[in-house]
């Protein structure tokens, strides 16, 4: 696991094994969210932010805090805590010193601290051993995995709203019949890379 | 107030047809559709579930007017996550080989929306026992369906149920997109489907 190149992984999270299509994390805000581009675009670019940061300082944090104190099996509690640390300290800073940036990003970033994509890549970073480098691409490569199937998803959205669906399959129904025909449009890329 | 009277009937009921938290609600379906291509598994999802969603509830119920207003939020986090630590401490303990298995999906039941959401939206008001019904219902409504995902999904996939042969007969052909996560959303989208044009009859006969 550890001698493959960070630049595979990075390739292999956004495409063949993308943490939403084939790991079903960040599925809430992503039904919820995907109603329209604008929006999913804002969402997006909040979580591959996010998730670059966070999985950087989560791994830090557990492999030169936790480990050497023995303490592996408080990991979820002190993740969570520096997610949500994390994303109040980024909304503070954003707020400062770019404030158009906040105003595109700003609603989103509460919303990112309850997202399991982001606890998700962080704890496979740590249960599939990654690297330093490893981890900083994995969770960027996922962050763009995520923003490329809620976009994709919000376009093709946009675009039902003129076509007659059954009525009972209306809404979520229609979300999630979409959601498994892009997994399996996704699932064409596998043998390109291969992270396992 | 009796343990079981009519109104704590209804907590329990209202949770698990009427108000099921995937249907209705469409919340946490993130962490446990992974699993659901062997029913095993899910099965021990599930119980974990509703371990810790009637633990959060009991306990955020129990201290909820020591939680201040402003930071209830991180407080409910912080107590969700340490049930869950829990929970896979003992899966840990006690079957290895599945806690293997699940992996990190075990540690994101903490982000589960469901467990969140009951503790917000019921435990902060009610009493203790009421929650704990609650809790319990919500559990037992969202296995109901992740049961009903995963036994097709194992059957068409592999032929079996909990690993126990069901289709042994010559020519069959395990159909691999079961098993693969696209299975999942599909059939998904499909219960969905079936359970709302169920749901469209019933509304319209009330309606007579």
């Amino acid at each position: 696991m550890s001698e493959i190149n960070p630049f595979i992984i990075f390739i292999a999270a956004i495409f063949t094994n993308n943490i939403l299509l084939s790991n079903f994390l960040g599925m809430c805000s992503f039904i919820a969210i995907s109603k329209t581009l604008k929006a999913s675009f804002g969402l997006g670019c909040a979580v591959t932010f996010v998730m670059g940061i966070t999985i950087t300082a989560n791994w830090l944090v557990f492999h030169l805090v936790l480990k050497p104190l023995g303490l592996e099996y408080l990991y979820f509690l002190i993740f969570i805590m520096i997610i949500a640390a994390l994303v109040q300290f980024v909304e503070m800073v954003v707020e400062r010193y770019s404030p158009t940036l906040y105003l595109a990003l700003g609603i989103f970033l509460p919303l990112i601290t309850v997202n399991c994509a982001i606890l998700g890549a962080c704890l496979f970073a740590v249960v599939r051993n990654y690297t330093f480098m490893q981890s900083i691409a994995y969770g960027i490569g996922s962050g763009i995995g995520w923003s490329l199937a809620i976009i994709s998803m919000a376009a093709i959205r946009q675009r039902l709203r003129f076509s007659h669906v059954p009525k009972a399959l209306e809404g979520i129904g229609i979300t999630m019949i979409i959601t498994g025909i892009m997994a399996l449009a996704f699932s064409g890329f596998a043998g390109v890379v291969s992270m396992q | 107030m009796s343990l079981f009277s009519a109104e704590n009937k209804k907590i329990f009921w209202e949770n698990i047809w009427k108000e099921n938290p995937i249907f209705r609600q469409i919340l946490g379906i993130c962490s446990c559709l992974a699993v659901t291509n062997l029913v095993f598994n899910t099965f021990i999802m599930c119980v974990g579930l509703i371990v810790v969603t009637v633990a959060t509830n009991v306990f955020v119920s129990l201290i909820k007017d020591y939680i201040p207003g402003r930071i209830r939020m991180i407080t409910q986090v912080l107590i969700i996550t340490v049930f869950v630590t829990i929970v896979d401490l003992l899966l840990q303990a006690f079957s290895y080989e599945v806690s293997k298995q699940l992996g990190a999906y075990v540690g994101l039941i903490a982000t589960n929306c469901i467990v969140m959401g009951r503790a917000e939206v019921f435990a902060m008001k009610n009493r203790p026992w009421p929650s704990f019904l609650d809790g319990l219902g919500a559990g037992i409504g969202y296995s109901i369906i992740l049961l009903t995902i995963a036994i097709p999904r194992e059957i068409l996939g592999f032929g079996t149920v909990c690993h126990y042969p069901v289709i042994t007969s010559e020519g069959w052909v395990a159909w691999n997109i079961m098993i693969m996560p696209p299975g999942a959303f599909l059939m998904l989208g499909s219960l969905i489907w079936i359970v709302n044009s169920m749901g469209k009859k019933v509304a319209h006969e009330e309606k007579k």
